[in-house]
């Protein structure tokens, strides 16, 4: 079972780095799929730099968003920012069930194409999870673990460093890679408001009615998200087990 | 009548019941009695064929279990257990009718036969049919439990723990109505639990399990008085075990033929509860409440309490 | 009582700044600086060059004005002060209504008469006053612990008032009014691919999910193959999802002109729909496995103990006190669905993405908030309905 998944992954990642590398190779695949003489190998730019620029948008927007919802979520779970906290578990709620593409879309009317609204969008799909499961990991900290945390005479800061967010971490770190899974596929989507990154290999191809730029596209997509979901999931774990955590 | 002929239970390479025989005799209460992991509660799920037995024969009024289907079986049999397994999402009433819904009553005899047991178990139909188990107090939702057990008549009771999770003053109450309600019935009962106060108080016979292995079947009062050498013994061996010997037998069958001075004691109260009323009033002798002057002495009370 | 008493006490003793809302102020400064500094509407010389912002004494007539800003500022008081969740629930209602009344004003004012061109649509001040009476409404409701009838009631009325408005022709002038009047047949045939799309998905998903969930709950080995595997399919970004299903139906329907015939392309909605599946699965599975887990222990062996088969233990016991959970995972299925749903129009499939790519496509930002903005309505609509059958289904039996 743990060898079949490790080589799955090594397929996958393997898969992905011929893809970007070494389109070529894939030639006699695609080229059935085309029709009257049209490429097979995406021809307009480099897969490579796409993906690069695909990752730094989203890498960005995740660290911006993640960032203010870390501090968020632990302002509203101190004793100063507890009138906050029912207000802002329902506006995530509500946040959440808001389409990211449909967010994107808005962006589009007040700030114009681009970047700017793709990054938008994702900022604020960065910010829910994280933010949401920041005030669920915090508070699930035991009473009993602060108590004592506070009779051996850690002050506020000393005791949410030391104790409260490495407890959370784990919780913290499932809402980091349920904002980045959603932000890849959102990313995706950004390419339809002029955004620079994968989408436009996938667009493309539906615009030229060529297959064969479909499947590179959604293939490359695809498994980079896996492999990140993957790999997030590894750290989590290891996190998780720091925490005194069973893996979940 | 129950009946348990040389029965045995193996999980894998462990034998969680060792060839046990016993018979409860119909109109009785059997109870169980064991350390965790002794086998008890296997061998009680082994009556209702929760757990098939890996050898030996069960029979229930002399037809043997194993030739009726599981669930037509279990329908005959009530069952109650710890912690109740009371349907959260349904009502008390609805509860209690499971086993004759599941035997295809008509509902005009459900209704009639929730209804009576709702009184039986002193609780006010008008209120309590329609409520739902954690609108209950522990007590309450306790006496449901065994109210559904017995909702389709039945003729044995198994009992897993049943008072296992109520406080110590709800729990005495519940022992009382429990031995009330089995006399008024003529049900027979087998009752699992590791506490042996209980088992005492509750039993008519009582069954000593340890490492799945039954060891010893007797009453009360012969395992106080002559516990099986080793684990029975260490079991009741404990500095109470006078006490214990005193509160199985009444005043009226150590009475004798004469007078004292002070308030009478009731013929039916517990030589333990005479003892005590001795010791705190100061005195050797207590009247016995009745026609004929009887009293009751320390001496005679020794007597009873040691080994004999 | 006591407690009421104990809070009056406590209150004279602080000090005036503890009094004060601290909700409220940030509401009330968000309101400030948006009357101050944000246009209210924006105007546009035609529908796809940019526009100029119109502060609210710009957009509207002095007497409209002044009355809109008596009242926002009245509402901004109202909520930095600690008063009762039932006056600021009205407050932030009476704010909504005020405020959408007042931009279908705009177009009148703004626009000379006869110029069929210009667009007038709400901007930015708009929108942020939006925003702060919607969460000023959302914090009295979350205060006032209303129940899932009383939710669900908000909600109709919300939905009346808002469709009493867009049937009324007060917003007729907006130029979001206008991209609807021109595409008035086009708008319910897409709502109506919409709602189709994503309620079909869902209901093929319940029909596999459920018995898979079963299933799952009682083999370990199938679980620890089912539920990574669709957590892989939901790791899937949408597009890709799409384009890949495109590809072996594309192929089919050439190879097979039965399958061309039945109307199975690689273009269209059934792609969209066997994608939509795909990501409903796992919700619905999962929350099924979670569920059926979480029935307590004691109930199944009174279930058995009582002579329950099998069967009836499913369907008397496990399977309605699974049900709050496996309802949280038709929710998410659902508000998901309906965003996911936008996408598949890149592929052909319909439904509001259809004027929203269009829109972004031509430019036309009245066109994109055609297609987004009912997309929202529906998924948050769906999320406050399946929250009240959740909390119907766990609140009164369990």
């Amino acid at each position: 079972m743990r060898q079949a998944a490790l080589i799955a992954r090594l397929a996958a990642l393997t898969t992905l780095l011929a893809l970007l590398f070494v389109p070529e190779l894939f030639r006699g695949i695609l080229e059935p799929l085309t029709e009257n003489g049209a490429p097979a190998i995406y021809n307009q730019g480099s897969l490579l730099q796409l993906t690069l620029a695909h990752l730094a948008l989203v890498a960005a927007a995740t660290a911006i968003g993640g960032l203010a919802a870390l501090a968020m979520g632990i302002f509203v779970t101190r004793p100063a920012g507890a009138e906050f906290l029912p207000l802002s578990r329902s506006i995530v709620n509500i946040g959440q069930t808001f389409p990211p593409v449909a967010v994107l879309a808005l962006a589009v009317p007040a700030v114009g194409f681009g970047v700017t609204p793709t990054l938008i969008a994702l900022v604020l799909y960065g910010l829910l999870p994280i933010f949401e499961n920041t005030i669920t990991g915090l508070r699930e900290v035991p009473e009993t673990t602060i108590e004592a945390a506070r009779g051996m005479g850690m002050g506020g800061w000393r005791r949410l460093a030391l104790v409260e967010l490495p407890l959370a971490l784990p919780v913290i770190l499932a809402g980091l890679r349920l904002s980045v899974v959603v932000n890849l596929g959102t990313a995706t989507i950004g390419s339809t408001v002029a955004a620079k990154g994968l989408g436009e290999v996938i667009i493309a191809g539906l615009q030229t009615s060529n297959t064969a730029f479909i499947l590179q596209g959604g293939v490359i997509v695809a498994l980079l998200a896996v492999l990140i979901y993957d790999g997030l999931g590894a750290i989590e774990r290891i996190a998780a087990r720091r925490a005194g955590r069973s893996a979940g | 009548m129950i009946d348990v002929e040389g029965v045995t239970r193996r999980f894998g390479a462990v034998t969680a019941v060792d060839d046990v025989s016993l018979t409860v005799e119909r109109g009785t209460i059997a109870v169980l009695v064991g350390t965790s992991g002794s086998g008890k509660s296997t061998l009680l799920r082994m009556i209702n064929r929760l757990i098939e037995p890996s050898t030996g024969t069960i029979r229930v009024d002399g037809r043997d279990t194993a030739t009726l289907p599981g669930e037509a079986l279990r329908r005959g049999i009530g069952y109650a257990i710890q912690g109740h397994g009371l349907f959260p999402h349904w009502t008390v009433a609805r509860n209690i009718a499971t086993v004759p819904m599941l035997q295809g009553w008509d509902k005009p005899r459900i209704d009639r036969r929730v209804e009576d047991l709702l009184v039986l178990f002193d609780l006010d139909p008008a209120i309590f049919a329609a409520k739902f188990p954690h609108q209950l107090s522990g007590g309450q939702q306790q006496r449901v439990g065994v109210a559904r057990a017995l909702a389709a008549e039945p003729a044995v009771l198994l009992m897993d723990e049943p008072f296992g999770a109520l406080d110590p003053i709800i729990r005495a109450k519940a022992q009382e109505d429990l031995i009330a309600i089995q006399r008024r019935l003529g049900i027979t009962i087998v009752l699992v639990t590791h506490d042996m106060e209980e088992a005492i108080q509750l039993g008519d016979r009582i069954a000593v399990m340890d490492g799945g292995r039954l060891q010893q079947y007797a009453t009360p009062a012969e395992i106080l008085a002559h516990p099986a050498p080793g684990f029975v013994e260490r079991l009741v061996g404990g500095s109470d075990r006078p006490f214990r010997l005193l509160s199985l037998a009444r005043v009226e069958d150590a009475a004798e033929t004469g007078t004292a001075q002070g308030d009478a004691i009731a013929p039916t109260a517990s030589l333990r509860d005479a003892l005590a009323a001795l010791l705190w009033r100061g005195t050797d002798s207590l009247p016995v409440a009745g026609t004929a002057p009887r009293h009751i002495t320390l001496k005679a009370i020794l007597g009873q309490a040691g080994r004999r | 009582m006591t407690e009421r008493a104990g809070a009056a006490r406590g209150l004279a003793a602080l000090p005036a700044a503890r009094r004060l809302d601290k909700l409220g102020i940030a509401i009330a400064g968000l309101i400030a600086v948006t009357l101050w500094l944000l246009p209210f509407a924006t105007f546009k010389a035609n529908r796809i060059v940019s526009g100029k912002g119109l502060g609210l004494a710009q957009a509207l007539e002095p007497a409209a004005a002044a009355a809109g800003l008596a009242v926002f500022t009245g509402i901004a008081l109202l909520a930095v002060l600690r008063t009762a969740p039932a006056w600021r629930l009205a407050a932030a209602a009476i704010g909504l209504a005020v405020l959408c009344f007042l931009v279908g004003l705009v177009p009148a004012h703004v626009v000379p008469a006869g110029n069929t061109l210009a667009r007038i649509a709400p901007a930015a001040g708009f929108w942020t006053l939006f925003f702060a009476f919607a969460i000023l409404m959302a914090d009295s409701i979350a205060r006032l612990a209303l129940g899932p009838v009383a939710r669900v009631a908000i909600l109709g009325l919300g939905a009346a008032a808002a469709l009493a408005l867009l049937a009324s022709g007060a917003w007729g002038g907006l130029s979001i009014m206008r991209e609807f009047a021109n595409n008035a047949d086009g708008f319910w045939r897409e709502a109506g691919r919409h709602v189709a799309l994503a309620l079909g998905s869902l209901a093929g998903a319940v029909a596999v999910g459920l018995p898979l969930g079963i299933l799952c709950h009682r083999s370990a080995a199938l679980r620890q193959i089912t539920l990574p595997v669709l957590n892989i399919v939901q790791t899937i970004p949408s597009i890709a999802m799409y384009g890949l299903m495109m590809v072996p139906l594309g192929l089919l329907a050439a190879k097979v002109p039965l399958a061309a015939s039945l109307g199975i392309r690689g273009i269209g909605a059934a792609p969209a729909l066997i994608a939509l599946f795909l990501y409903s699965l796992l919700p619905v599975v999962a929350n099924v496995v979670v569920g059926l887990a979480q029935v307590p222990a004691t109930v199944i062996e009174a279930a058995r103990g009582m002579g329950m088969t099998a069967r009836q233990r499913l369907f008397l016991a496990e399977l309605p006190l699974a049900l709050p959970l496996i309802l949280t995972g038709i929710r998410i299925v659902l508000v998901q669905n309906m965003g996911l749903v936008t996408i598949a129009a890149l592929i052909g499939g319909g439904g509001f993405g259809t004027f929203v790519f269009q829109g972004l496509g031509q430019s036309a930002t009245d066109l994109v908030l055609l297609g987004a903005v009912p997309t929202i309505a529906l998924a948050f609509a769906a999320a406050i309905l399946l929250d009240a059958a959740i909390d119907l289904t766990r609140g009164c039996p369990a």
